[in-house]
């Protein structure tokens, strides 16, 4: 008996110690993992998550603080590789897969008071005092910052259609077993 | 000639009794012709013509953009009256940029270049005829022929394989072509080889077109380029790393194509179009398509005008005889769904399809993977099939990537063999077009964030600019004061 | 012309089999040994068939109740049905009816339906019930008794052999227990006799080789099961692999030891023709859900199987080792299946591309 129970509390000093210089040797630096997820988000500061910005966004998911799914621009994808790093599980279900979608000027309504492109975080609103304006798709991430800044609402997000380049097969639907 | 197994594949029914003894016929000239200029693998055509210019058959109306690209040819005489977009032969049924000729009924040929002598004709002016008659691979890949005409430059070569297996069933296309015209498509073959400037060329036909066989055999009996062998029939012998490695024993690295190992494959039907383009000047501007299926009235094989609506050959065939539950462009093992009866025939349409009865419906009812293994046995590359369709059912595609998907050739065959009815050649597919949408969105997130780096730091310029003008004003501003109040007390001294 | 169908992809054409087709088909290769074994065994085991199969239908139907899944569709696959039977073929015959009904309870809750339902289970399911069985109720499991052919002297009539499975009223019967085979044999190996000797004296080699022995319902008659299994294998719903692995490992190993000291170690044709071996190469190793995918996995699979089988019936505590056999082998079947890969087409063994002389200039 007094083997027994000699033997068990090695083994458990022997792995408390272990345990103990994992935490101290292993662990994991707080200040790299929040600028390795500040470098995943999208970077427009587009303050769509609560937060004022991407940094404050990282320091927060790194602190636990945030939900994974709180960037729409991000995506499910964006959700999924945050899930990783994190380590946490995710249950995207709920997350709608948000469609891309890029900023329209309705040059009727524009009056080119350039209050949009001011506040465009990627410079994809070009335009001048009294001059219609007009959105470079490409460097749109949809944000919708202009939007919310319009006085004639001239500014409007709007689905990208899907192409004949940019379009796959839909994935299978999940089986059901009534035939 | 001593042939070599392949692992897997299936051995579905060949159907081609429909339409294997139907002689080419020719379908009449639509009265409306659209044609996409995206009908190749690689850059869309670019055009130059106008709506409401006249063109005749042949007539160059689009060039090619870039060196992976093709022309597009008028395929009969006429206007044009549109330019614009336009149902694609595509199974997402999305529109694409098409030109629209109304016909005049004259199917009159434009100035067509001169005829090359197919013995004394360099490689280098083989490639480039070939290029400007914008013919692509006619067996469904559509890759343009003259990038893999030049293929000799870079790789050392030997063989040039002619894909005669037309493995699909229902299919029966080539087949005709072979048989109706031996000789030329001969000529194409040799003038490839010139092209490649290979010495042996290989005609490979599957044993089930016994005719083709024949008349191929006797036309080459004293040709010392060409032989003519006979494979065995079973899917996908057509797929040419599958038969390049039936006929040599040797397989493809992965990722590499059939030159790393010295061999080129080409399609029958492309060799025809070759011996026109080289011979007679002729570009492409039509093909032969096999209508078949359960469904059809009267299955035949039709020469088509590159651009004619895919309606006006079922009426041709005689219309459907009942409704038929599946409309496919291609073979039914790899074709894709026909979206719209008004898509136009293109350079890589090799059938239209019209099914009925039991085994189209044998799709509807799906149960779950009971782990038979059978698809592992079927698959002709060595994958396991269900393991990637479990890893992409959770949408874990980096599993998925290292078990293989990438070497999936799409054939089908896992899904025929498939006793739960998995869609497994769907789940692959989405898994494809999933990754590099994801690709895509992360390139994007990239260039979101350069650009907005790049506008922080012009912000920062901009602010750094005022605050250098402030500080440069205060300074004269100091700076007068400074003067006047000097100035100022002069005078109080002088008072 | 209608619409077109909503978006589906290829292929179009199909192969016939469907999942109820094969278990028809392994139905269609166990009958001939069962109805042998149902004739050598009479009523009671008659009984016993009818009130497995039937709880192990019963037992699905409830899950699927209780889970609020569709019922029809996964009942008409006829994987309970075959499950009751693979399980009641490994049982005593004159087992008592409970055996078989919790048998098949276990099999189908415990076996299949808790890890997903079909095509989820990592251990096969008949097995998992016969060795829950076994461990727990010893005794029953044991109880193997003399063929009494239904035509015959010895025959039960029906309202005995009622009596008897449902256990009521006094059994007047002229039963003889007896040990099966294998179990009789290691019981005398064990007291010192040589094997052939107390096989001689017990059994006779013609009854033996047709089945005319005791044992478990299934297990007796070997042509029988032989027969069955070349079927399945003609009807491509098993390869030759796993049956020929396992077979051959116990052969090897039986013949192997029975040179080296044929007092003790039964011969290899003994071993093969006795117990659960067929059975369990041909119709329960096969499992399509629970063993590996690829070729040379199914046969590291087998092998496995076979090395195991006859180490548990030689040095471990059963006679039998089928079972258990088969259960670890199950549980290795991911591992087999994550390092067992065929190879790549284009690729070497390890995933590289395959690499000529240069071909490119």
């Amino acid at each position: 008996m007094i083997s027994a129970i000699l033997s068990l509390a090695l083994l458990g000093l022997g792995l408390g110690v272990m345990l103990g210089f994992a935490a101290k040797y292993l662990k994991v630096e707080a200040g790299a993992m929040v600028q390795d997820i500040e470098q995943m988000l999208p970077g427009s500061q587009c303050g769509q998550c609560g937060y004022p910005g991407c940094s404050p966004a990282a320091e927060a998911l790194a602190g636990g603080q945030a939900a994974i799914t709180l960037c729409p621009p991000g995506g499910r994808a964006l959700a999924q590789a945050l899930a990783d790093k994190l380590g946490v599980s995710a249950d995207l279900s709920a997350m709608e897969e948000q469609a891309p979608q890029v900023a329209f000027v309705n040059e009727h309504l524009c009056i080119g008071c350039t209050k949009c492109f001011k506040r465009c975080p990627t410079d994809a609103l070009v335009g001048a005092n009294r001059q219609i304006h007009v959105v470079i798709k490409d460097a749109c991430t949809g944000c919708g910052k202009c939007v919310d800044v319009c006085p004639t609402e001239s500014v409007q997000l709007r689905d990208v259609p899907v192409s004949l380049e940019t379009w796959h097969w839909p994935k299978p639907d999940e089986l059901s077993l009534a035939s | 000639m001593k042939l070599f197994r392949i692992r897997g594949g299936v051995h579905p029914e060949g159907r081609k009794r429909l339409s294997e003894d139907k002689p080419i016929e020719d379908l009449p000239l639509p009265e409306l012709l659209h044609v996409p200029l995206q009908q190749h693998i690689g850059a869309p055509a670019v055009v130059i013509v106008k709506k409401g210019d006249l063109v005749k058959k042949g007539q160059v109306i689009a060039t090619a953009q870039g060196h992976i690209s093709a022309p597009v040819h008028a395929p009969s005489s006429g206007q044009i009256v549109g330019l614009g977009r336009y149902t694609a032969p595509h199974p997402s049924g999305l529109p694409g940029r098409t030109l629209t000729i109304r016909t005049d009924g004259k199917d009159e040929w434009t100035e067509l270049p001169p005829p090359l002598d197919p013995h004394t004709a360099s490689p280098e002016e083989i490639a480039k005829r070939v290029s400007d008659s914008g013919i692509v691979g006619m067996g469904g890949a559509t890759f343009p022929s003259a990038v893999k005409l030049n293929l000799g430059a870079r790789f050392d070569l030997h063989t040039l394989i002619i894909n005669g297996a037309e493995c699909e069933p229902y299919l029966t296309c080539d087949d005709r072509l072979m048989r109706e015209h031996s000789a030329d498509v001969i000529a194409g073959v040799r003038i490839m080889a010139r092209a490649l400037k290979v010495t042996r060329a290989i005609i490979a036909i599957e044993a089930n077109k016994p005719d083709a066989i024949r008349r191929l055999r006797h036309a080459t009996q004293n040709d010392d380029v060409v032989t003519v062998v006979e494979v065995p029939t079973r899917y996908p012998m057509g797929s040419e790393k599958h038969l390049t490695q039936t006929l040599l024993g040797k397989e493809t690295p992965a990722r590499g194509l059939t030159a790393d190992i010295g061999v080129v494959v080409h399609n029958a039907a492309t060799a025809f179009a070759v011996f026109e383009a080289v011979t007679l000047g002729k570009p492409l501007v039509s093909r032969i398509v096999t209508v078949s299926g359960e469904a059809i009235t009267r299955p035949c094989n039709l020469r088509v005008p590159i651009g004619t609506p895919v309606v006006k050959l079922i009426e041709h065939a005689g219309d459907v005889k009942v409704e038929p539950e599946r409309l496919l462009l291609g073979g039914p093992m790899m074709g894709q769904p026909l979206s719209d009866l008004k898509v136009p025939v293109i350079k890589g349409t090799n059938g239209v399809l019209a099914l009925a009865g039991l085994e189209a419906s044998a799709m509807a009812h799906r149960t779950s993977c009971i782990r038979c293994a059978s698809c592992v046995d079927a698959c002709p590359c060595g994958l396991v099939p269900l393991d990637m369709a479990a890893a992409i059912r959770k949408e874990e595609m980096e599993i998925a990537t290292k078990s293989g998907l990438m070497d999936c050739v799409g054939c089908g065959s896992c899904a025929y063999v498939c006793p739960s009815n998995i869609p497994l050649v769907q789940y692959f597919n989405y898994a494809k077009g999933r990754i590099t949408y994801l690709q895509r969105a992360e390139h994007k997130q990239k260039e979101t964030k350069r650009l907005a780096d790049l506008r922080t730091e012009r912000m920062e310029r901009l602010a750094q600019a005022k605050r250098e003008a402030m500080a440069k004003r205060k300074a004269e501003q100091a700076r007068k004061k400074a003067e006047k109040a000097a100035q100022e007390q002069p005078e109080k001294a002088s008072a | 012309m209608s619409t077109p169908p909503p978006l589906i992809g290829g292929p179009y054409l199909k192969q016939s089999p469907s999942v109820s087709h094969i278990m028809l088909v392994v139905m269609l290769a166990l009958t001939p040994a069962t109805l042998y074994g149902l004739f050598q065994f009479g009523w009671p085991a008659v009984n016993l068939f009818a009130v497995t199969i039937v709880s192990a239908m019963a037992a699905e139907t409830m899950w699927l109740k209780m889970a609020g899944q569709p019922i029809k569709p996964a009942l008409s696959d006829g994987s309970a049905f075959l499950t009751g039977w693979l399980l009641v073929l490994t049982l005593p015959p004159w087992a008592p009816w409970w055996i078989g009904a919790l048998g098949a309870v276990i099999a189908i809750w415990l076996g299949k339906q808790v890890f997903g339902g079909l095509g989820q289970n990592l251990f096969n399911p008949a097995m998992v019930a016969r060795v829950v069985l076994l461990i727990s109720f010893p005794v029953q499991m044991t109880a193997f008794i003399a063929p009494h052919p239904l035509a015959g002297p010895a025959t039960i009539d029906f309202m005995e052999g009622l009596a008897i499975t449902f256990g009521y009223g006094a059994v007047h019967v002229d039963t003889l227990s007896s040990a099966s085979v294998l179990g009789h044999l290691k019981t005398e190996i064990g007291r010192g006799t040589a094997w052939s000797e107390a096989f001689a004296t017990t059994f006779n080699m013609r009854g033996f080789v047709f089945g005319a022995v005791p044992g478990s319902l299934g297990e007796t008659s070997a042509p029988l099961l032989l027969l069955g299994g070349l079927l399945l294998w003609g009807a491509r719903i098993i390869t030759w692999h796993i049956p020929v692995a396992m077979l051959g490992s116990i052969a090897v190993l039986a013949a192997l030891f029975n040179a080296i000291d044929p007092q003790i170690y039964p011969s290899a044709l003994v071993h093969i023709l006795s117990g659960a071996t067929l059975l369990g190469a041909f119709f329960i190793a096969t499992d399509l859900v629970t063993s590996p995918v690829s070729p040379l996995g199914k046969v590291v699979f087998g092998v496995g199987c076979g090395v195991l089988v006859y180490v548990i019936r030689t040095w471990a505590g059963y006679p039998e080792g089928v079972a258990f056999a088969v259960l670890i082998m199950n549980a290795a079947t991911p591992l087999i299946d994550r390092y067992i890969k065929p190879r790549v087409y284009g690729r070497t063994r390890r995933g590289q591309p395959l690499a000529y002389e240069e071909a490119s200039k």
